[in-house]
């Protein structure tokens, strides 16, 4: 983990006199497979992407595209912007941020068009597939806000997955229990705070690796709510694993807008607390006395620590928070999504809210966006597979983490942690 | 996950003294450090440089915590396991039905509840040991080892894959991925084994080459992706893991790899000169990949502690700003190490192909890849220690299964005790203090300097 220390002093000594052409590179080759694929492999169907439910208030047309125009013109913006980015580092500039997101949205535009015109049933509900992608997204996004917290104060979170799994696990049977969803809420939120506990504990009190405690304790939970599952739970599920689902509240009128009605306004508790947590974590780390302290504390704790801010006392006080955060995020899959726990049911979706936070360059509003590419990516494929798509299944399954792969290698791969992040303060 | 840019680290003796002189006392540390743990101090479960980020910050204070894991560390083992198994016998006596049962009248007579929790508990661990050791209800002595030598067929995939995820270790990286390179290791092995016709011995020979080219391609990817843009190592491993599962899903369901007349993802049978030889006959399972496995590690003992390779890999872990100082290329350093660690996860693979599995599905990794971080953290990242813990954990899953079928006691508790013996070994002084065991003198000496000390308080508190 220390390892990148050595790139980073390559990185930072090299700067000035060699230009990183790795940006310019990828950007280019993306543009030409987008040319070759969505304009010069463009199916000559049209694309129709469904705005909104027939059953809704307000209806919007549908929109459709005919592939190989939208192929064309998304290849040629790419190809573009490509060039753009060449001319800025040749010109000693860094690529901007804005020209990215631009491109980011030209190529997932112009892959859509494709692959969708290229379905046999070249028609989807484009608000279902953003809708779904925010669900799928929403435990995700916890689980990196809860890496946000503990990373930003210097303390590495691998235990994501299983705060995530134990506050699954204990929303489900406290709900069950209190046959109330909110009784399942608070627990799920408390189960986080144990398994935070315990990794703020080891790896702060007794200095232990941060990331052996974390990768320790996600099988830890995994053993535990399995064996409670198979003892205890499939014994008698109708008292221990059935919880009652959090009801979906939509905020009147606002829910009817096309779209991003649904997306904004019609969650349940957990979904509007994720809009939440997201805004208050932001601001809270970036504009609050809190937040410059634990910045401080994961920087560069020896300065934080003479200026009179209590290192451990900080670390421990967020990694508990950050346990409430995952542990809501857990309660999702067994209040929103499904009702009832299964075996490992988390299936690793805390090690992607791990990959979220770090592409997401541990900012709290870039965590959220990371999760939402990757639920996106995960509810598409879902419904490509609907569609039945010339691209195999499996492939369009491995496309998050290609993604993230081309992302962390090529667009973030220099973003640095918190300088202290998994490295035990000791005072002396 | 630190990343720390050099000169940011907390507590860095410098700004004092010249480049030049700092570069040296950097090199001079170095070489004292690996030295001292050259082969005979074993050394923590991760490099330093993961935990502090530096080279033993200040090596007067950490010598004593060092020796402190020496001169207890074996006691700590013992009791930690013996503590994690206690743990785990409450929690199966805790959920067993009976002694539910009997607990509604535990006022009356307690004795009832206590006799129901232990022959709950002992009844499951006596059914782990029957299954992993010794078959004491056997009625011939094939019967009665047979046990044995199914811990060891087990072991065999943990002890090569936990070998890889150690190598990583040993050279500062976290390697999540053996999960993946098993799988790309069994799948070129397995194609070599069920689509080549050749002859035995040469055949076999090529199955564990292709494995352990498919390992290590998988696995020094990620070094070269490290190496080169300085992507973080631990999200690369994961990706590469979810890519495998995909890539092989997807390719039994090709022709190519897709049994005749299946429609099932399962590969055809690898040919009988594909196999591993068993060892003592068809009544047992063991193959000669455990003695594969044996070979493997010592072939890293030799590699860590022997040669300059892996001075240089070793050196890489423990700072690898001083490693730079010294000539030795750290961004090659990644790219070797994850070749080896890949390779080694891919004999693992090449185990499950062709000792135990004999087909490619899916499913051919099982948890092993997981499995092996945990391996590799208790065997604290040396090459016998590893095989040690491999060892263990092929007991308990073996085990656990002979205990499931005869106790209906679920095999998750085995993930329960074996975490539970990692978190407990990694922290001795919470053994010490659970068991009231004194601390080594030098320890209560330097403690006893720092609380007179006014500037030390807190601590590690």
């Amino acid at each position: 983990m220390s390892t990148m220390t050595a790139k980073a002093a390559e990185t930072a000594g090299a700067a000035g006199a060699v230009r990183s052409w790795k940006t310019p590179v990828i950007l280019a080759v993306l543009a030409v497979l987008a040319l070759v694929v969505f304009a010069l492999g463009a199916p000559v169907n049209a694309a129709t992407f469904r705005l909104s439910d027939p059953s809704d208030a307000v209806v919007l047309p549908d929109l459709v595209l005919s592939a190989p125009v939208v192929g064309w013109v998304s290849a040629v913006l790419l190809l573009a912007a490509a060039a753009l980015s060449v001319q800025a580092v040749r010109a000693g500039r860094q690529v901007p941020g804005w020209l990215l997101a631009v491109f980011a949205v030209f190529f997932v535009a112009g892959f859509l068009t494709w692959v969708v015109g290229s379905a046999r049933t070249p028609n989807v509900a484009l608000y279902g597939l953003l809708a779904g992608s925010v669900t799928l997204a929403v435990p995700l996004i916890f689980g990196s806000l809860s890496g946000v917290l503990c990373e930003r104060s210097g303390v590495v979170n691998i235990a994501i997955e299983g705060q995530l799994l134990f506050g699954a696990f204990a929303a489900a049977v406290a709900g069950s229990l209190a046959r109330n969803a909110f009784v399942g809420l608070l627990a799920a939120a408390l189960a986080g705070v144990l398994v935070s506990l315990v990794l703020a504990v080891f790896s702060i009190k007794y200095i232990v690796n941060q990331v052996i405690v974390g990768v320790v304790l996600n099988v830890l939970v995994s053993g535990l709510t399995g064996f409670l599952f198979s003892t205890v739970l499939s014994a008698d599920a109708a008292t221990w694993n059935s919880p009652p689902r959090l009801p979906v509240l939509p905020v009147p009128f606002l829910a009817e807008i096309p779209v991003i009605g649904p997306i904004l306004f019609r969650q349940t508790v957990v979904g509007y607390l994720m809009y939440v947590a997201v805004a208050v974590i932001y601001v809270g780390l970036f504009y609050t006395k809190w937040g410059l302290r634990t910045r401080a504390v994961g920087e560069h704790p020896k300065a934080a620590d003479t200026l009179g801010v209590k290192v451990n006392r900080m670390r421990f006080s967020n990694v508990l928070l950050a346990g409430v955060v995952a542990g809501i995020g857990g309660a999702f899959f067994t209040l929103v999504s499904v009702s009832s726990f299964g075996r490992d049911m988390t299936a690793g979706q805390g090690y992607i809210a791990l990959a979220a936070l770090i592409f997401g360059r541990w900012n709290p509003v870039g965590a959220f966006f990371a999760a939402l590419l990757f639920g996106f990516a995960t509810n598409l494929q879902y419904v490509l597979s609907f569609l039945g798509t010339p691209v195999p299944n499996q492939f369009l399954a491995m496309l998050p983490y290609l993604v993230t792969i081309f992302a962390v290698a090529g667009l973030v791969g220099r973003t640095r942690a918190p300088a202290a992040s998994g490295i035990p303060y000791i005072k002396g | 996950m630190n990343r720390q840019m050099p000169g940011r680290g907390p507590a860095r003796p410098d700004g004092h003294s010249g480049a030049r002189s700092e570069a040296k006392a950097e090199e001079q540390r170095l070489e004292t450090a690996v030295e001292t743990d050259d082969g005979r101090m074993p050394p923590p479960a991760v490099p330093p440089s993961a935990q502090s980020g530096q080279l033993h910050p200040e090596l007067g204070r950490t010598r004593p915590l060092l020796q402190r894991i020496m001169t207890g560390e074996a006691l700590v083992a013992v009791l930690a396991i013996v503590l994690s198994l206690v743990a785990g016998g409450l929690l199966i006596a805790l959920t067993d039905e009976r002694v539910a049962a009997a607990s509604s009248y535990f006022f009356a007579r307690p004795s009832d509840t206590l006799g129901a929790a232990w022959s709950a508990a002992s009844g499951a661990y006596a059914a782990l040991f029957q299954g992993s050791v010794f078959n004491f209800e056997g009625d011939t002595f094939a019967r009665m080892v047979y046990p044995l030598t199914q811990t060891l067929t087990v072991a065999t995939p943990l002890i090569c894959a936990g070998l890889g995820v150690a190598l990583a270790f040993r050279a500062g990286l976290f390697n999540i991925g053996a999960q993946g390179q098993i799988i790309i290791g069994a799948m070129f092995a397995a194609w070599v084994g069920f689509a080549w016709h050749l002859p035995a011995g040469l055949h076999l020979l090529l199955v564990i080459l292709a494995g352990v080219a498919g390992g290590a391609l998988w696995g020094g990817l990620v070094g070269l992706l490290k190496a080169r843009t300085g992507a973080h190592e631990v999200i690369l491993t994961i990706m590469l893991n979810y890519v495998a599962i995909y890539l092989v899903g997807y390719l039994l369901t090709t022709p190519a790899f897709q049994r005749p007349g299946s429609t099932n993802p399962i590969s055809p049978q690898l040919d009988a000169t594909a196999l591993y030889p068993r060892l003592f006959g068809d009544a047992f399972r063991l193959h000669w990949g455990f003695v594969v496995a044996v070979l493997a590690t010592v072939f890293v003992w030799w590699l860590l502690n022997r040669s300059t390779v892996g001075f240089e890999l070793r050196a890489v872990g423990a700072n690898p700003e001083a490693a730079r100082t010294a000539g030795i290329s750290v961004t090659k350093g990644y790219v070797v190490v994850m070749l080896m660690a890949g390779a080694l996860a891919g004999l693992a693979g090449v185990a499950q192909v062709s000792g135990t599995e004999r087909v490619l599905t899916s499913g051919v990794a099982a948890s092993f890849g997981f499995d092996a971080i945990t391996v590799a953290l208790l065997g604290r990242s040396t090459p016998w220690g590893t095989f040690a813990a491999g060892l263990l954990f092929g007991a308990f899953r073996a085990g656990g299964v002979t205990m499931q079928t005869n106790t209906g006691t679920s095999i998750d508790i085995v993930l329960v005790v074996q975490s539970l013996i990692v978190l407990f070994i990694a922290a001795p002084p919470l053994i010490r203090a659970i068991f009231r065991l004194p601390e080594p003198g030098q320890v209560r000496r330097s403690r006893a300097a720092r609380k007179n000390s006014p500037a030390a308080t807190g601590g590690a508190a």
